[in-house]
């Protein structure tokens, strides 16, 4: 089990003072100063070698990412945009961070702007988390008063920070539709390359960072790469906040190491699931985008991006949704379409036909009001749908029903036969799920 | 998608007050020169909020003159973001998550209550006091159910509590933001698993310790 003095996030839930000073009690801005007289290379080679994969659902190596940003050219500033939009479903960690412990993420995007030679930093925040975004604000004034950022600050690295919150779109968690929404547009993701890398905010160098991923760096920083890599199994290093919601007798969001098994999570930090792991049905375990996993496979398995991908789902955000046996998982999954549906920012044709073609048909379903040919049909549509647009988010739209194909054909099967015995011409009942 | 068009009826003037224009500028202020479009939704949230939480057309005329941005570039952006409120809500907007994570924590039971308390959504109340939504995903999932009321969030509801934190805002009574059942934040309920080192088993008695719950 991780143990405290090796967890980063010492104030997650907000039982200590979110203050500056309350953060410094607690070694935030620790001789941040040291780590910048290191230099630019150092940091990112460090990161590099802390294994930190992006926290933010897809796990790209923050270190490498940091090292794409081109040479500082004054006509052309690079810019460090943090991606705190979370609206994935299931997902509630970077409320946590800033709300509770915002000198963690002010310090870290100091920290990678000096790596990557930025001097400005955006925070994209959701526009719900106004709570959120106002402890942000005040939490960057005491920095900006006890001179640690700003243009004159102890650091001699000059560095301004803004929050610039969203207006309820889960399409600008994508970080070039981010971009766009930042830029004043409508957030429409962009084809790429070129990448952001390149072509970012304002057409400029962006790197575009998840909180935490953000806001775990100059913890890794100071206590070393070593430290930080020795968490976790090979290649998904490090401690991970996980956020577990649905069917556990006390859902929370806590810090674990990477690859800790399901089981040992859920009964360490939720008081088991309801009902005893003999009444599992399946997890979501990182966000609505990856596919379900039933409970067999799921007990054992370590959470982690490997492990995860081999079951054919992921770790996305670590958003560990939780089904016991009463659930309706036909229905859980037909709420994950209309969601898609609802946020697909239409764009593409594939998405924005193909998420209400599934919302609908996943919804008929779940009364079994369908043909057992039309399963595989479904299936058949969401593979037009993956891989055939600009963004991830017709992906993440497939996923889901292409999980619950996969492990709850016979579950589906079994409605359309009972239907097919009783049928009645009553309206279907969800496609009333918003007034539209 | 969502299809959503302005209001029928919309008032003949907006202008920001002296104080929000104020606010404005500060807002401009974040974003380099000739990129005033960058404080677009910023600007537009403002004009909601002194509108009694709606936009009208007149607002997102005066925002789009303000930032010298074509106005279809504004329409397109208020249209386009959900958050902007395009007919008049109630005194008390309540947003309700209903994505599957609430929806297995039982958001069922709380649509419920909204729509036998206020009727269908979108439409206010006759006394002005109240109107819903039915919203998607709003990232407190380890506090589910939830709603968001105007600007705060209510976590841990149930029907019995849900209903009487709707009694208590329509008779005008004092309310607790956040968890309806006594946790702080998301920790887990009766008592920490972890960082317990540093604010005991409780969360109060350790050395860190320096809460007050819901600290302001």
């Amino acid at each position: 089990m991780l143990e405290d003095k090796d967890r980063i996030f010492t104030n997650l839930y907000g039982f200590g003072d979110w203050r500056l000073k309350g953060a410094i009690a607690r070694g935030a801005w620790d001789n941040t100063k040291k780590l910048i007289d290191k230099g630019h290379e150092w940091i990112i080679n460090e990161m590099k070698a802390s294994g930190l994969r992006g926290r933010g659902g897809a796990g790209f190596p923050t270190g490498l990412k940091w090292s794409f940003m081109p040479k500082p050219d004054p006509a052309r500033p690079s810019y460090l945009v943090v991606n705190a939009d979370e609206s994935e479903p299931g997902t509630c960690k970077d409320r946590e961070i800033m709300r509770n412990d915002p000198q963690l993420l002010i310090e870290g995007c100091f920290i990678a702007c000096f790596a990557m030679q930025a001097h400005v930093c955006y925070i994209y925040i959701r526009g719900e988390y106004i709570l959120e975004g106002q402890r942000l604000e005040a939490a960057i004034a005491e920095a900006y008063a006890a001179k640690l950022i700003g243009t004159n600050n102890l650091h001699g690295w000059p560095f301004n920070i803004y929050v610039h919150h969203g207006a309820g779109a889960y399409i600008c968690g994508e970080e070039t539709a981010l971009l766009e929404s930042l830029e004043g547009k409508k957030g429409m993701p962009r084809l790429k390359p070129p990448f952001p890398a390149n072509m970012g905010l304002y057409g400029c160098p962006t790197t575009v960072n998840n909180v935490e991923s953000i806001a775990a760096a100059p913890d890794i920083l100071r206590r070393g790469a070593a430290w930080f890599a020795s968490f976790g199994a090979k290649n998904n290093s490090g401690t991970k906040l996980f956020c577990v919601s649905g069917h556990v007798n006390k859902p929370c969001n806590v810090e674990e190491a990477m690859s800790i098994p399901f089981r040992e999570l859920i009964e360490r930090h939720c008081g088991g699931v309801r009902g005893g792991f003999d009444n599992l049905l399946a997890v979501i375990p990182g966000g609505s985008s990856v596919p379900c996993v039933p409970a067999h496979e799921m007990i054992d398995a370590a959470l982690d991006f490997d492990t995860l991908q081999k079951l054919k789902s992921g770790l996305g955000t670590a958003a560990v949704i939780v089904m016991d046996k009463s659930t309706d998982i036909v229905r859980a999954i037909a709420r994950i379409s209309y969601f898609y549906k609802h946020e697909s920012c239409g764009q593409c044709t594939p998405c924005r036909e193909g998420t209400g073609w599934l919302w609908r048909v996943v919804s008929r379903m779940a009364e079994g009001r369908a043909q057992k040919r039309e399963i595989d049909m479904l299936l058949e549509v969401t593979t037009q749908i993956e891989g055939h647009t600009i963004c991830a988010l017709g992906d993440a739209a497939a996923w889901p029903v292409q999980g619950l194909i996969r492990h709850f054909r016979p579950e589906i099967e079994r409605r359309i036969d009972q239907y097919a015995a009783n049928p009645h011409s009553e309206p279907v009942k969800d496609f009333g799920v918003a007034a539209e | 998608m969502s299809v959503r068009r302005l209001a029928d009826q919309q008032p003949a003037s907006f202008a920001f007050t002296p104080e929000n224009e104020e606010r404005c500028e500060e807002i401009l202020k974040k974003y380099p020169e000739g990129r005033e479009a960058s404080a677009v939704i910023s600007l537009l949230w403002l004009a909601q909020k002194q509108n009694n939480y709606w936009l009208p057309k007149p607002a997102i005329e005066t925002v789009a003159e303000k930032l010298g941005m074509p106005l279809i570039r504004v329409l397109e952006i208020a249209t386009f973001y959900t958050m902007f409120n395009l007919a008049p809500v109630g005194k008390f907007h309540v947003q309700m998550c209903g994505t599957t994570p609430c929806m297995l924590a039982g958001s069922d039971a709380i649509k419920n209550i909204l729509l036998k308390r206020i009727g269908e959504q979108s439409q206010v109340t006759q006394d002005g006091v109240f109107s819903w939504i039915e919203v998607e995903c709003l990232g407190a999932c380890c506090n589910a159910p939830m709603v968001q009321i105007n600007e705060d969030y209510y976590e841990d509801l149930t029907a019995e509590n849900f209903e009487k934190l709707l009694d208590d805002l329509a008779a005008g009574r004092p309310v607790t933001i956040g968890s309806q059942q006594g946790r702080v934040t998301s920790e887990p309920a009766d008592g920490l698993t972890s960082l317990t080192s540093l604010y005991g088993a409780d969360g109060r008695s350790g050395p860190l310790s320096a809460l007050a719950p819901n600290q302001s």
